[in-house]
């Protein structure tokens, strides 16, 4: 291939990836609702468009044409600043996720999966500003909640992680698939699969482990000030963190593309769905819990776990290149 | 954590029930027959008025939103108006049970929605049907002891006759 040829198929590859995630995106505020209506044994949104599919659009027109209003007493580079870091970071850590060798994969770094982490970990940020910036005592509780959320579970989601490192013997998010072929790691680090996911749910902020937004606490969390488009975004910014978390562990633990008869894509696809309506039934089944059993629950449980599996893991690995 | 995946399970289950929901204006939900709804005034029999004009469901109403007007024609009562304010009105059913002759009834038909408030006062031809309600075999005057043109005293069903309190005779 030519350089020409390269920068063509790589443009359209982030064009395409970047247009296939926003319409997920989009689409995944309805099939949430439509799941969730589903578990709750009532119809959700079935009226705009054929099984109210265009739900979506309305909601999009509804977000765009309200007022973008910054409260006077907020700081305005920073309120403005906060949404828009919410996006960049969960879509440039969608730039190192591989759905196939070719396919949605930008960069193919070969500390991937560390890209990955801190771009989770920079989203933070976004949180953080946001409730700092809106000067409201709610959006500052959220935004604080949040920093501590974030700091005690990215701890045990990096080290949940680090099992499957010392089996594909890679950072490389294309190697670590390879290494599936034969046996999916979810068998040999069910732990840090289970910890993983647990602690994908934390970095979204998604209910259960939702204690920065908390409706019933503080308003709206972090986003009580934010209307219009603005909000829009850190609405945006979650579901696409959902579906690049839900990708991830696809990645790392299930296999990414690899599956029988069905074309890779698909099968990447499968998976990421299962995980994302996993995700959404979580959302229906559990109630949040207090924020000190949220903690208690991170750092002494959580965290012991995964370092236990990486024990065991190094063990293992040790006793079988000795024997 | 064992309760966690329990309540997980229980939800998804919740994939394989019908939805609760009855989408409304397209299908239609069973009312019961006893449905406290929409208020009538029922005839007797004979097809002539049930309201015998007692105030009694006037008193007995919450909020106030019956209003009506005695009169009298040969030994009948009736009333000569019948008002009921539905923007008012709670469906409590309160009127329905102080009746003594069976004549207002709540029916199972709660679509009276207008767009003009005052729509919504109905007076006595909007409440008055042709038929007995949920009593078909009732009739006030036939029980009673009143006397109507063509039925005296003592002339009701298992009715004796008046005593003559000015004899002495057993």
């Amino acid at each position: 291939m030519s350089a020409e040829g390269a920068i063509v198929a790589g443009l359209l590859n982030i064009v395409l990836g970047l247009a296939v995630l926003m319409a997920a995106a989009a689409l995944l505020t309805w099939i949430e609702r439509r799941l969730l209506g589903v578990w709750q044994d009532r119809p959700g949104p079935n009226r705009a468009g054929p099984f109210g599919v265009l739900q979506v659009v309305a909601d999009g027109i509804k977000l765009l044409f309200k007022q973008d209003w910054i409260p006077p007493f907020a700081d305005p580079v920073v309120f403005v600043l906060a949404p828009a870091i919410a996006m960049v970071t969960v879509m440039l850590a969608v730039a190192v996720v591989p759905a196939t060798p070719a396919i949605g994969i930008i960069a193919d770094l070969n500390i991937g999966l560390l890209f990955f982490l801190a771009m989770s970990g920079l989203g933070v940020y976004s949180v953080v500003l946001a409730g700092w910036a809106s000067n409201n005592k709610f959006s500052l509780l959220g935004g604080m909640r949040a920093a501590a959320q974030m700091v005690s579970y990215e701890v045990f989601m990096g080290l949940s992680v680090v099992g499957v490192v010392m089996l594909a013997g890679s950072f490389n998010l294309l190697e670590i698939v390879r290494g599936q072929q034969h046996m999916w790691y979810v068998v040999p680090q069910f732990l840090g699969f289970v910890v993983f996911f647990i602690g994908g749910i934390a970095e979204t902020h998604r209910l259960p482990f939702d204690l920065p937004e908390g409706e019933n606490e503080l308003g709206a969390g972090f986003h009580t000030e934010y209307s219009g488009m603005k909000f829009g975004m850190f609405f945006l910014g979650e579901y696409i963190g959902i579906i690049v978390v839900s990708a991830m562990t696809t990645v790392l633990f299930l296999g990414g593309w690899y599956g029988p008869v069905l074309p890779p894509v698909l099968w990447f696809g499968i998976k990421t769905g299962f995980l994302v309506a996993f995700f959404i039934l979580l959302r229906a089944a559990l109630p949040r819990p207090r924020y000190d059993q949220f903690m208690s629950f991170g750092w002494k449980l959580m965290l012991p776990l995964t370092l236990l599996n990486i024990l065991a893991t190094g063990a293992v690995m040790l006793a079988a290149t000795s024997i | 954590m064992l309760s966690v995946l329990v309540t997980l399970w229980g939800t998804f289950l919740h994939l394989f029930q019908r939805n609760v929901t009855v989408a409304y204006p397209e299908e239609m939900p069973y009312l019961a027959p006893r449905y406290r709804g929409r208020i009538v005034l029922t005839r007797d029999p004979d097809g002539e008025e049930r309201c015998v004009s007692c105030y009694l469901c006037a008193v007995a109403c919450p909020v106030d939103c019956i209003s009506l007007q005695k009169a009298e024609i040969e030994g009948r009562w009736y009333p000569e108006f019948f008002r009921i304010n539905f923007s008012r009105c709670i469906f409590c059913g309160f009127c329905e049970e102080a009746c003594p002759t069976y004549a207002i009834q709540l029916t199972p038909d709660f679509e009276m929605s207008e767009y003009d408030r005052r729509n919504l006062v109905y007076e006595k031809e909007d409440l008055l049907i042709s038929g007995t309600g949920k009593y078909p075999d009732y009739n006030f005057y036939r029980v009673s002891g009143a006397a109507i043109p063509g039925k005296d005293k003592g002339e009701a069903e298992r009715e004796r006759k008046p005593i003559d309190t000015r004899s002495l005779l057993p």
